[in-house]
C-alpha cells in the first residue's frame, strides 16, 4: 500500500485500471442481470420476485464493503499518515453510499410482494438505513472539511466510529429474529439456495465490485487533479 | 399476484443509481483532469 503513496506512481496504475474495471463490470453486471431474469427457475415459493436477489444481495455487500474501505483509509490515514487515505477515504463514500440505496431500494421493492409490506423496523433494515445516513454524514463532514483546509482527521475519526455498525447489520438478524430472513448466502460455501438459482450471483457480484472499483478510482483521479490545480493556482497567486 | 413488476421497478432502480454513479464520477474525473491538463499547458 506504501508503494502507491506516491500520486504519480498510483496514477500510471489507475488510469488502465479505471477503464479495465469499467469494462469488465459492465460486461459481469449485464451479463449477471440477464441470466438472472431469463435463464434461472422462478422460487417454488416466490415465483419470479427472488430474481431481485441478484442485484439486492451484491448492492448490500459492496455498502457495507465501502464503509470498511473508509473504516481503512482512516487508519491508514491516522496511524501511518498515508498520502492518499484521506482522498481514497472521501472516494469510496458516493460509491458506498449508492449501493446503500441500491440495497434499500430494492429491499423494500422486494418486501412488499414477500413480506406484505414496503418497509419494516426491523434489525438488518434499519442498521441498512443508518449505514445510509452514515455515508451521507461521512460526504458533508469530508467536503466540509476539505474545503476549510483540514486534513480530514475528523472525518477519519468518523469513519472508525461508524464502522461499528458494520458488524450490528451483519449480526442483526441473529440478535433480533424479526422479519429479515437468516443468512442464506456464504462465500465460503453451505448456502441454503440451490444452484439452480444461485449461479448468476457470482456474476452479478464481480460485476457490481468492478463497477464500485472503477467508481471509486475515478473519484480519486478527480480529486488528485483537483488538488493539482488548486496546488498550482496558489503557487501562481504566490508568485 | 405477478412478481414480475417489483422485479422490473427494483432492476430499474439499480440500474438507473448504478449509471447516475458511474455518469457523475466519470463526468467529474475528466472535467478535473482537463482542467489540470489546461493549467500545465499554460
Amino acid at each position: 500500500m506504501h508503494a502507491l503513496a506516491n500520486p504519480a506512481r498510483f496514477l500510471r496504475l489507475a488510469r488502465p485500471a479505471t477503464g479495465w474495471l469499467l469494462a469488465v463490470g459492465l460486461l459481469f453486471a449485464i451479463g449477471g442481470m440477464a441470466a438472472g431474469l431469463t435463464l434461472t427457475p422462478p422460487d417454488y415459493l416466490q415465483g419470479d420476485t427472488v430474481r431481485i436477489l441478484y442485484i439486492h444481495v451484491p448492492a448490500a455487500w459492496l455498502g457495507m464493503a465501502g464503509w470498511v474501505g473508509i473504516a481503512a483509509a482512516a487508519v491508514s490515514q491516522l496511524v501511518w499518515r498515508h498520502p492518499l487515505a484521506a482522498v481514497a477515504g472521501r472516494a469510496s463514500a458516493p460509491a458506498g453510499a449508492t449501493f446503500a440505496f441500491i440495497c434499500l431500494a430494492t429491499g423494500s421493492i422486494w418486501g412488499r410482494p414477500t413480506w406484505g409490506t414496503w418497509w419494516e423496523w426491523d434489525g438488518r433494515l434499519t442498521s441498512m438505513l443508518i449505514l445510509f445516513f452514515l455515508y451521507l454524514g461521512y460526504i458533508a463532514l469530508a467536503s466540509a472539511e476539505r474545503e476549510r483546509g483540514g486534513e480530514g482527521r475528523i472525518a477519519a475519526i468518523y469513519g472508525l466510529v461508524g464502522a461499528i455498525n458494520l458488524p450490528i447489520i451483519h449480526y442483526s438478524v441473529l440478535w433480533w429474529r424479526t422479519l429479515h430472513q437468516g443468512q442464506s448466502i456464504s462465500i465460503t460455501g453451505g448456502s441454503t439456495i440451490d444452484n439452480a438459482i444461485l449461479w448468476p450471483l457470482p456474476l452479478t457480484v464481480i460485476g457490481f465490485t468492478c463497477l464500485f472499483a472503477s467508481a471509486v478510482l475515478m473519484r480519486i483521479r478527480a480529486e488528485l487533479a483537483e488538488a493539482k490545480v488548486e496546488a498550482r493556482q496558489r503557487r501562481m497567486a504566490g508568485a | 399476484m405477478s412478481g414480475w413488476p417489483f422485479v422490473i421497478a427494483a432492476y430499474a432502480v439499480a440500474v438507473c443509481a448504478l449509471a447516475a454513479l458511474l455518469l457523475w464520477a466519470r463526468a467529474s474525473m475528466r472535467r478535473a483532469e482537463a482542467a489540470a491538463d489546461a493549467l500545465v499547458r499554460k
